[in-house]
């Protein structure tokens, strides 16, 4: 065809030739392929800032911690070796959306970044139900700011080593720190501050000091129903999944600015949840939405050959997925599985074959492989994304099989491999693999006595006999006794039969 | 859609991360540090280091599963010729899944590895320590001046022209005062010679005049002008500092034998990265003895060579005369390091003593003692024995044993802990 002019020559970029890469981009994102997209914002930094923001989970702003200085000298280490290559992108779901790009960059890589991130990631983020339920995009960076702030501040306050100590306990709680239903939406970071602060001048206005006159034996009296008007509910709906919500409202011993300092780093956990359960999916919507506007830039004349070359040798380093015997092997690749699925659906969607008719009657060959594609990203998340759409054919592409592994055995055995008895199953195991629910552990606070001896109880339902790292749990059991100032078990029960395999208790050791 | 260049920030972001980490990990920058006085060579003591921490001891706990337990099914990629009911030996015989299935979130021991900056690391070498006893003696009128910049000069000596400055004078002038362009002028010639080839008299009679006046005006507003001329101009400030300076004496007799003098000067080196560091106007003599004494300079004190008996007087003669020629103990706070293998003629002995307690502990704000030897030997030898009287008439005698490099850092670390962290 070659109806247009290039937008870019050779490998040098600058802002010009970035802009026109985005505007055709843009064209064909919005025009060709029907994406709907948050403003975009492209920011350009050096190796270094994106090491700073590698250190700080990939966030544009974010409070100090020692830990991201420690993620910052390994990730340092590892690219100052040559033993690791940084991303070419990093993309934050917030509105507008933010996408980092490298000033190393050639052209090309920078025109499959803002096709990749600015128009993939940012589709899927404004599109996909989990994110709409989970995060609103226009807080992101406030919140962000203000966990910052308040964070700075309570350090000038109360110490380094006090706010440390909270943070340790908090990010080890992290993954725990997630509701799965959506509750009421939380109000916004300033109401939260002020709401913080009135509370405060309310205190400080009523405190009297006479107060601290009256005999001992009248303070006693005096201390247990104040305490129970303190924490908003005393009854707290049990059993409760979301551990740091819990400690953060009800954890006796808590200070407010330190319950507060808990619900940072919670809406931080809740920020990260729908990216863990949407990997595949956001990665293949990307791969797969820079991959068509590549082709139909090239197909329009607007880059030419060569860097046509230098795109498709990055995209097939990017969707290879090596053998489960190789040594570069790390588990499936998001991009590729995420990738290849999205094309199949294409092809189903175009030209189905009588298989494909029989396994997805809903789409085969409806002519709309777009329309289909953006329902997907809209509707689904990884795991039942995998369980609708993983057709036969790409099974036996990939040669999927599915092992079972028991721990205590020598060897694995194989349970299906890509036949047509093993088709369904191959599905069933591959989406549960990208169930949250079933990877992480399932903890949830079955007992708190907020009255009389504060002992606190928390259950993890095992199943198939996977149980908890020992050495690890009673760390983090550590961290949960400080945080709640009292004794804390944790039962692990076998999910089946009910029994109780194993048994922790611990008690706060500041 | 907007394009910001970020690459102007400040850089660094996460430094106030890497402060709250490595405050995290002293403990084990301590060991490390240790470590680096036995094993480093003498000369690159000052470098940075290679910090090795066990990730368990930085590792962040939080509930997993552990991989040694219950059944797992996963799906894999790339079968070869596997068939249902197939077993597959597992690759280590271990509870570990397969190949590096479980890498991610390893239950790897491995240890972790940063590497300090020479700051962080002399920063964290030489905390909490300092000169014990520095008074503010007589500040030295002469020579501690200090050249300090104060902004600019219209004249000056050629080397402090600053170039920046006159350039920016230069243009400013030129521009107020309209002097052409070389461009222009050059423009203006080309369409000439242009006239004159095609001919063109009108042309020519119009433009010789214009570039007749062009010229006349570069001559009259020159490119460069003296007005345009700026000089760097400094002044001299007297630095007031209190001043110090610290005597090493070092025993180098034939009984201190290689593995000891090696002691010695690491325990010197040590002070005097100390010294360098933390007080800049500290100047340090180093005296080396047999049965004769001689101050030799830095070099020759570490690595030099040479043997004989011991008289230890000697260097305490030697040193006396270097006070009273350039050290006058008025102006000057006198510190004094000697090291040592215990050994001493006998009949210096008294010598030796009477030195010490009537001439040169009074004149020291401090005076530390190291004994290096093999191994802990139960009699006490010459020296020790001698200065254990010292010791208690003068509280500003110190004395220490070493017997091995990992001892000079917390021996160091003793003798001069400051008096903020001892009280």
């Amino acid at each position: 065809m070659g109806e247009k002019q290039l937008i870019y020559r050779g490998s040098e970029w600058n802002f010009e030739t970035l802009r026109r890469a985005h505007d055709a981009i843009e064209e064909i994102a919005l025009g060709e392929l029907g994406l709907d997209v948050y403003r975009n914002q492209i920011e350009v930094i050096t190796s270094e800032q994106m090491l700073d923001a590698y250190a700080s989970v990939g966030m544009p702003l974010m409070y100090s911690h020692w830990s991201f200085g420690k993620q910052f000298a390994r990730e340092e280490l590892l690219y100052r070796k040559g033993a690791q290559s940084l991303a070419y992108e990093l993309v934050i779901n917030s509105d507008p959306c933010v996408s980092y790009v490298m000033e190393e960059n050639t052209m090309t890589m920078q025109a499959l970044v803002i096709a990749h991130a600015a128009f993939g990631h940012n589709h899927f983020f404004k599109n996909n139900h989990l994110f709409q339920q989970w995060t609103r995009a226009e807080r992101v960076l406030d919140e962000l700011s203000y966990g910052k702030r308040f964070i700075a501040e309570c350090e000038r306050r109360y110490g380094l080593a006090a706010v440390e100590g909270i943070l340790d306990s908090a990010h080890a709680l992290m993954s725990q720190g997630v509701s799965r239903y959506a509750g009421r939406r939380p109000s916004s970071p300033h109401e939260a501050l002020i709401k913080a602060r009135v509370r405060e001048q309310h205190r400080e206005s009523t405190y009297n000091d006479l107060w601290r006159t009256l005999p001992v034996t009248h303070r006693e009296e005096d201390t247990d129903p104040s305490a129970a008007t303190e924490t908003s509910n005393d009854n707290p709906s049990l059993p409760e999944e979301n551990l740091l919500k819990f400690l953060a409202e009800h954890a006796p011993k808590l200070k407010d600015w330190q319950r507060e300092i808990l619900q940072v780093v919670r809406n931080l956990a809740q920020y990260f949840y729908p990216q863990r359960q949407t990997k595949l999916m956001n990665e293949g919507c990307a791969t797969f939405t820079h991959y068509e506007i590549m082709h139909r830039l090239y197909d329009s004349g607007q880059v030419n050959e060569g860097a046509m070359l230098e795109f498709v040798q990055m995209h097939s380093a990017v969707v290879r997925q090596p053998d489960f015997d190789s040594p570069r092997f790390g588990g499936i690749n998001p991009y590729a599985l995420g990738f290849a699925m999205m094309r199949d659906i294409q092809r189903i969607c175009e030209n189905p074959d009588d298989e494909d008719k029989d396994w997805f009657p809903s789409i085969a060959g409806n002519g709309k492989p777009l329309e289909t594609l953006r329902d997907a990203w809209a509707e689904y998340r990884d795991e039942s994304f995998v369980l609708q759409f993983l057709s036969p054919r790409l099974i036996r592409e990939m040669r999927l099989f599915s092992v079972c592994d028991p721990a205590e055995a020598p060897y694995v055995s194989v349970e299906a491999i890509h036949d047509e008895a093993g088709y369904r199953s191959i599905r069933r195991k591959l989406a549960e693999q990208y169930d949250l629910s079933k990877r992480e552990p399932e903890i949830e606070v079955t007992e708190a006595d907020l009255k009389g001896n504060r002992r606190l109880v928390l259950t993890h339902r095992v199943r198939d006999g996977r149980l908890l790292g020992k050495e690890d749990c009673n760390r983090t059991l550590r961290h949960i006794a400080n945080l709640w100032g009292y004794r804390v078990r944790l039962l692990e029960v076998d999910a089946d039969s009910g029994t109780t395999i194993n048994e922790y208790d611990v008690v706060a050791m500041p | 859609m907007h394009v910001i260049d970020r690459r102007r920030n400040p850089t660094a972001k996460s430094l106030g991360n890497r402060q709250r980490f490595v405050r995290r990990v002293k403990s084990h920058i301590r060991e490390s540090v240790k470590k680096a006085i036995q094993h480093r060579k003498v000369s690159d003591l000052g470098g940075g280091e290679e910090v090795t921490i066990s990730s368990g001891d930085i590792s962040e706990p939080s509930f997993n599963l552990d991989r040694k337990a219950g059944r797992r099914d996963y799906v894999l990629p790339g079968n070869h010729g596997y068939q249902r009911g197939d077993r597959i030996r597992k690759p280590d015989g271990g509870g570990r899944g397969r190949g590096k299935d479980g890498s991610a979130d390893g239950d790897g021991e491995d240890a972790f590895v940063f590497t300090l900056t020479r700051e962080e690391f002399l920063d964290l070498f030489f905390e909490d320590l300092e000169l014990p006893n520095l008074a503010k003696k007589k500040l030295k009128t002469i020579a501690s001046k200090a050249m300090y910049r104060a902004g600019y000069a219209n004249d000056g000596s050629p080397q402090r022209l600053n170039k920046r400055e006159t350039m920016r004078r230069s243009l400013a002038r030129r521009l107020t005062l309209r002097r052409p362009k070389t461009e222009e002028l050059e423009a203006l010639e080309a369409q000439l010679a242009k006239a004159i080839e095609e001919e063109d008299e009108d042309a020519i009679a119009r433009l010789r005049p214009l570039i007749d006046a062009m010229k006349s005006r570069m001559r009259s507003v020159p490119y460069l002008d003296e007005v345009d001329l700026r000089f760097n101009r400094f002044e001299q400030l007297p630095k007031p500092s209190t001043q110090a300076v610290m005597f090493c004496l070092m025993d180098t007799s034939a009984s201190m034998t290689e593995p000891l003098k090696d002691l010695a000067k690491r325990f010197y080196m040590l002070l005097h990265l100390f010294l360098i560091r933390h007080y800049r106007s500290v100047d340090i003599v180093f005296i080396r003895h047999t049965y004769t004494a001689q101050e030799v300079d830095e070099d020759t004190f570490f690595h030099g060579r040479e043997t004989g008996g011991t008289v230890v007087s000697s260097a305490l003669i030697e040193m006396l005369r270097i006070v009273e020629q350039r050290y006058p103990a008025d102006d000057w706070n006198i510190y004094a390091a000697q090291a040592s293998d215990g050994h001493n003629f006998d009949h210096d002995m008294s010598a030796t003593m009477s030195l010490l307690d009537q001439k040169i502990l009074p004149l020291c704000q401090y005076y530390a003692y190291i004994e290096v030897g093999d191994e802990q030997i139960l009699t006490e030898s010459v020296l020790w024995e001698g200065y254990s009287i010292l010791a208690d008439i003068h509280p500003h005698f110190a004395r220490a044993h070493v017997y091995d490099p990992a001892d000079i850092y917390p021996v160091f670390h003793n003798l001069f802990t400051s008096s903020r962290q001892a009280s």
